[in-house]
């Protein structure tokens, strides 16, 4: 069943001048892990954020629809906030707030409204799914600034989860990440596949290889090519996309 | 801007020794009936000498494409050529293994005159060096319709093969004299029907390297 579906969807830039998405036709399927590539500046950044309408926040214009669970997200009656705590955001830097752990993860249910003695058990469960409460149990009052990046990124993730969306978008969430950290979010994907709709922007194919069911090829703003991760990989059937994937594409 | 130039390089080095490899074996399987063919025994030791070279070149290969897969994260065509690489040079070397099998066979029986003549025997040899050519042909070119009626032809292969078969064991009930003799004669047919079988692996793997469709093909 798909979660997310596009339909003629465009995204323009400096009042028209630059066309960053192009008539993007994409179905992402729920409860799997769905990645964009494709080189700098092809469109995928620009896909990922419209599919929660951040696009919005650098002036884009946006044409066509993103239909979620079938209702169109940029129909004039969507709540906005509603709408980004429904699909939450994972950035390329970890950017934990200059608060505690706790502060951090408790921030989101607090401004939506989570009655205080709701907030702890909130806390535990979203640190617990990010695969973090046992590194910070003990020191949830501590500044979330002074851990390590790969535990920041976790931190993120553990924010996203707390508001209690659907679907988690990640804008190269590993890039920033050593090796043994990156192991640990790839691992941390596959399991929130399970309760939530994950799409990953990566630049990385051999992560987006191993950790998605589903790839999406973004060339100059157009959707090239789209489908099981492992068909994309082995024998994709646009050239470009072969181009892309083997290297030759320079 | 051409770009990962060593990569593409390494990637054409491997193509080209896995076709240098193939022409040996292929080679070595021709040499070994003509050396049945013509009672030629210098033929068949020269045959089996040479055979280390291929085997020391399926090491070579191998590592070539293990260093490949560790080094460059090859996909789409490029992970299926080096798998295809991995599994045909496998082929190859059995191919040579056979070859060198028959070539022993002769060193034992070319001083005596044979228990039948050689007809169907050079037969299969000639439709299984064609399948090996077509099969290194289309490694080479990327064109692979000439691989289409592959299973047809081990198909004639294995009916000569039953009909050799059919003629010895008459041979042999006739005339138990002839037994050692004709049994000689009943391997080098086997060994050239799985070489036969080995052509029907490799054509199944070349058109997986070009199409990424697995194939049965004999």
């Amino acid at each position: 069943m798909n979660k997310i579906e596009t339909k003629a969807l465009n995204v323009y830039y400096g009042n028209g001048a630059v066309h960053g998405l192009k008539n993007v036709e994409m179905s992402i399927p729920a409860n799997k892990i769905t990645a964009l590539i494709g080189p700098s500046g092809c469109g995928k950044t620009t896909f990922l954020r419209a599919l929660n309408r951040m696009n919005e926040l650098k002036g884009a214009e946006t044409t066509g629809e993103v239909l979620l669970d079938g209702r169109n997200i940029y129909s004039a009656k969507e709540d906005v906030i509603q709408l980004r705590k429904k699909v939450g955001m994972v950035f390329q830097q970890p950017n934990p707030f200059p608060m505690s752990i706790y502060e951090n993860v408790a921030y989101g249910p607090r401004i939506h409204g989570q009655r205080h003695e709701n907030l702890d058990k909130i806390v535990e469960e979203s640190l617990r799914k990010a695969a973090l409460w046992d590194e910070v149990s003990d020191r949830l009052e501590e500044s979330a600034l002074g851990f390590s990046g790969g535990q920041q990124q976790r931190l993120c993730i553990a924010r996203a989860l707390a508001v209690n969306p659907e679907i988690i978008l990640f804008d190269e969430p590993c890039s920033a990440l050593d090796p043994i950290s990156t192991a640990r979010i790839e691992e941390l994907l596959t399991e929130l596949k399970q309760e939530y709709t994950l799409v990953i922007v990566t630049h990385n194919m051999q992560q987006a290889a191993r950790v998605s069911d589903f790839t999406g090829f973004f060339l100059m703003g157009e959707l090239i090519e789209c489908g099981r991760t492992a068909k994309i990989f082995e024998r994709p059937e646009d050239k470009r996309t072969e181009d892309y994937i083997t290297g030759r594409y320079g | 801007m051409k770009v990962r130039k060593d990569y593409l390089e390494a990637l054409e080095k491997l193509k080209s020794d896995v076709l240098t490899m193939g022409q040996l074996a292929k080679e070595s399987a021709k040499n070994a009936i003509d050396a049945l063919v013509n009672h030629d025994k210098a033929l068949a030791a020269k045959l089996i000498a040479g055979n280390s070279l291929i085997d020391q070149m399926e090491f070579d290969i191998e590592n070539q494409c293990m260093r490949l897969l560790a080094l460059q994260q090859p996909m789409a065509r490029d992970l299926r050529t080096i798998g295809t690489c991995m599994k045909i040079i496998t082929d190859f070397d059995r191919i040579s293994d056979l070859a060198g099998d028959i070539a022993e066979i002769v060193l034992k029986i070319a001083d005596e005159p044979y228990a039948k003549p050689l007809i169907d025997i050079p037969r299969i040899s000639e439709i299984s060096q064609g399948m090996l050519d077509d099969c290194l042909a289309a490694f080479t070119t990327g064109e692979i319709e000439k691989l289409m009626d592959i299973p047809y032809r081990d198909d004639l292969v294995d009916a000569l093969f039953g009909q050799i078969r059919q003629e010895l064991m008459v041979i042999m009930i006739e005339n138990p004299r002839t037994i050692t003799s004709a049994s000689h004669l009943l391997f080098i047919a086997l060994h050239q029907e799985r070489i036969a079988d080995h052509a029907c692996n490799i054509a199944g793997r070349v058109i997986y390297m070009v199409t990424g469709e697995k194939r049965k093909m004999g």
